[in-house]
């Protein structure tokens, strides 16, 4: 199976029913639904500690739901080889690049493993998308000697490398800067224009949010309080929702 | 515990299953075959020149004394063959490369390096564990070869020089080579494998067990360790008490 090849790429719909997870007997998804549709740019925000990390790890398979499903293209993401037939990516919150490795290497980690092309083709990709995330020669780097915005640029590349139809980001643009936070945010909507990719991004950038958003969604204390377009969530009575989209500084 | 047990069997399991990829994955085999080499080499080399020069200081002067000097090459040469050379080896290899192998999956593990991997569909079974269970099980009874080797001649030096036992290192080696036979040497190789399997399995089960920051690979390095020289003395016992029937 080749996916690599453009535009045969689909996004592929992920469906949640009913999730709920425990950790040490605290409950910190209290029954989450969703429904995100092929190619469609989803964004989850919400306060920090309401669960949007441990969701995220939930529809990639890292963490096993107490009750509910997660489905990926209708199948439940427990299913062995759902992970075969659909390529999935995420950009960890962390970066998650892996230490032992060059940044190249990194980059390159996905299909160098899984045989998908020869060296040279895997260089000049590499080569490629770290340009495009503003690292351009940096391969010979050691994670270790990157800023933290350098990391979470070349975990977002990692995950571009992999051409994915379904990308989950972690805060993408938590720590760069404006104009690197736009770039971003251009590449995760040029990577639906390119293979129809499915993304569900998780942030608390209201810019990057509503400039991006084909849908957003509000979590608030392990629940989903509502998902609509960028307008319907302005205009949602909701207090919680309104306090924590119109937070400013308030002069002292 | 039991259920470490049935994990780590499990793990086991599953390396086992994943032999057939061991060529894929030649790099990282010979990365850390690298590794332990050169990490303990010239270590396990001075440690078994000690452990054979003290057999045969010990037991010398008592032969000696009783007119049994002529047998003490033999002594010296079963012993660092069957029992000391292998686990000493072993011991020193869970300190020195299952206490690597805990601590870099465990950090990996912590800092969230193997989730990335589990999600760019690469099974941590394979490109951690698998490597390493092989290098380490190609690695401990090549050492352990050196270091019964010389264990021996350590013991043959001590014999021919210390003034309580006067060995020659002629009477030394022929006693050796009379009494030491091939299948004492598998013996040897065997219960160094076995160790090996034990080493590696219960190191990398502790590194992916790892939870909470630091302190968790710390724990989890001292669990390795200790884990795995008790499964081995343990194992020793039962090993030696299976190949005595043979
Ligand atoms: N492995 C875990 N063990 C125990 N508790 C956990 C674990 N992972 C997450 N939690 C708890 O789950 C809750 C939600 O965590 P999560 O990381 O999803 O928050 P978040 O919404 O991503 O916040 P942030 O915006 O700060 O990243 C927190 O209260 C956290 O303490
Ligand atoms: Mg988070």
């Amino acid at each position: 199976m080749s996916a690599t090849s453009q535009n045969l790429v689909r996004g592929v719909r992920v469906e949640v029913r009913g999730l709920r997870k425990s950790f040490n007997g605290v409950e910190v998804l209290h029954g989450v639904d969703l429904r995100v549709e092929p190619g469609e740019i989803f964004v989850i925000m919400g306060p920090s500690g309401s669960g949007k990390s441990v969701l995220l790890k939930h529809l990639i398979g890292l963490e096993t739901p107490d009750a509910g499903e997660v489905l990926i293209g209708g199948e439940s993401i427990e299913t062995p080889g759902v992970m075969d037939r659909h390529r999935m990516a995420m950009v960890f919150q962390s970066g998650a690049l892996l230490n032992s490795l060059t940044v190249g290497e990194n980059l390159g980690l996905y299909l160098w493993e899984h045989q998908l092309k020869s060296e040279p083709e895997i260089a000049a990709i590499v080569a490629a998308k770290l340009d495009l995330v503003g690292l351009k020669g940096m391969e010979d780097r050691m994670p270790n000697e990157l800023s933290g915005g350098m990391k979470k640029r070349a975990s977002i590349a990692r995950a571009l490398v992999m051409e994915p139809e379904l990308i989950l980001y972690d805060e993408p643009t938590s720590e760069l800067d404006p104009l690197m936070a736009v770039t971003i945010g251009q590449e995760i909507v040029n990577m639906r224009k390119r293979l129809h990719a499915t993304s569900i991004v998780v942030s608390h950038d209201r810019d990057l949010a509503f400039g991006i958003a084909d849908r957003i969604a509000i979590m608030h204390h392990g629940r989903i309080l509502c998902v609509g377009s960028a307008d319907e969530i302005r205009a949602t009575a909701n207090p919680a929702i309104q306090e924590f989209l119109n937070a400013t500084f308030k002069p002292v | 515990m039991f259920h470490d047990i049935g994990q780590i069997i499990l793990l086991f399991w599953r390396t086992l299953q994943s032999l057939p990829l061991v060529w894929r994955h030649r790099r990282k085999v010979f990365d850390q075959l690298f590794e332990i080499g050169n990490a303990s080499l010239f270590m396990s080399c001075v440690l078994s020149l000690f452990i054979g020069g003290v057999l045969a200081l010990q037991t010398g002067p008592l032969l000696v004394e009783r007119g049994l000097g002529n047998v003490l090459g033999g002594m010296v040469g079963l012993s660092m063959c069957k029992e000391l050379g292998p686990v000493m080896m072993a011991v020193l290899i869970a300190g020195r490369i299952g206490s690597a192998m805990a601590a870099e999956i465990g950090s990996m593990t912590v800092y969230q390096e193997i989730d990335a991997l589990r999600t760019m569909n690469i099974n941590p079974v394979h490109y951690l564990v698998l490597p390493r269970m092989v290098a380490i099980c190609i690695a401990l009874p090549t050492l352990v070869i050196f270091a019964i080797l010389i264990g021996w001649l350590g013991g043959a030096v001590v014999a021919a020089n210390n003034h309580l036992i006067s060995v020659p290192y002629q009477t030394y080696f022929s006693n050796l080579e009379n009494l030491v036979g091939v299948g004492d040497l598998a013996n040897g190789l065997l219960k160094s494998f076995s160790f090996a399997v034990v080493i590696g399995i219960v190191s990398c089960h502790q590194g992916l067990q790892t939870i909470g920051g630091p302190r968790g690979i710390g724990r989890s390095v001292t669990k390795a360790v200790v884990n795995s020289i008790v499964m081995i003395l343990i194992l020793d016992y039962f090993l030696t008490r299976m190949m005595i029937n043979l």
